[in-house]
């Protein structure tokens, strides 16, 4: 399931929908990204999210695809808000289920690293009286670029 | 200021994110003549019309590109439908 809204992220559904009866699923891992109140050492009142309609869901379609490509998934569940968020709000849930944890584990760290480089999302911090494009990382791409072909052949089961 | 009347069969362009503060609006449609087929001609093409799409960005970045949403570099074609975007690097996810 792959979902960009500008409601809030339901963490109870997701897990529900992830699991959606099945009984051969063993293992369930889940991410919950959230808006700090500080970043960079400089407060934060509000984060926007911006987005670029219908290529975020493909794109974040694509990673989903790789993703089960790459490992032995039974079911993923991908959710990214947009829109005006608060510290302390929900700003990205990644779930995934596999009969056994190396699986899971690593396919969510994998959706996780990926979506950061690769989805159409841009953000706007503001504070303490200013507002300031968010920068993409150099640490961002290092963590994304972990996931090599190589690397993600150790960790299938 | 309109760069073309607006048609189905132009070329849309869309701007996001810091990108379309620097342009000033956030798409238009336009008809660029026959010699500009690719991505790097039609930055050039809208430089040259007052669309300066790297002003936004300095030296740190570069600017990204989506033909039909899906990335390209800047040496891929275009075509006179084309749904052209330009954006800084993309920062979604979570801040960690």
């Amino acid at each position: 399931m792959i979902r960009v809204q500008r409601e809030d992220i339901d963490v109870a559904g997701a897990l529900a929908a992830l699991v959606d009866g099945r009984q051969d699923t063993g293992a369930l891992a889940l991410f919950v990204g959230l808006v700090r109140d500080m970043a960079e050492g400089r407060p934060v009142d509000a984060l926007t999210l911006e987005h670029y309609p219908g290529m975020t869901e493909k794109v974040l379609g694509a990673i989903d695809a790789e993703a089960r490509r790459r490992w032995p998934l039974n079911a993923t569940v991908i959710i990214h808000r947009y829109g005006r968020l608060m510290p302390g709000d929900r700003i990205v849930l990644v779930a995934v289920g596999a009969a056994h944890r190396d699986a899971a584990f690593d396919a969510c760290r994998f959706l996780v690293d990926t979506l950061k480089t690769e989805a159409p999302l841009w953000k706007l911090e503001e504070g303490a009286g200013e507002r300031r494009w968010v920068a993409a990382r150099a640490a961002d791409d290092a963590a994304a670029g972990r996931w090599s072909t190589a690397a993600t052949v150790r960790s299938r089961r | 200021m309109p760069l073309a009347m607006p048609a189905d069969d132009a070329m849309r362009i869309l701007y996001f994110a810091s990108v379309r503060e620097a342009v000033g609006c956030d798409g238009e449609e336009v008809t660029p003549p026959a010699d500009v087929a690719t991505v790097a001609q039609l930055i050039g093409w809208l430089r040259g019309h007052g669309r300066d799409l790297e002003a936004a960005l300095g030296e740190a970045a570069h600017i990204r590109v989506a033909v039909n949403q899906v990335v390209v570099d800047l040496d891929h074609p275009v075509t006179a439908t084309d749904e052209v975007a330009f954006f800084p690097p993309v920062t979604g996810g979570a801040a960690g």
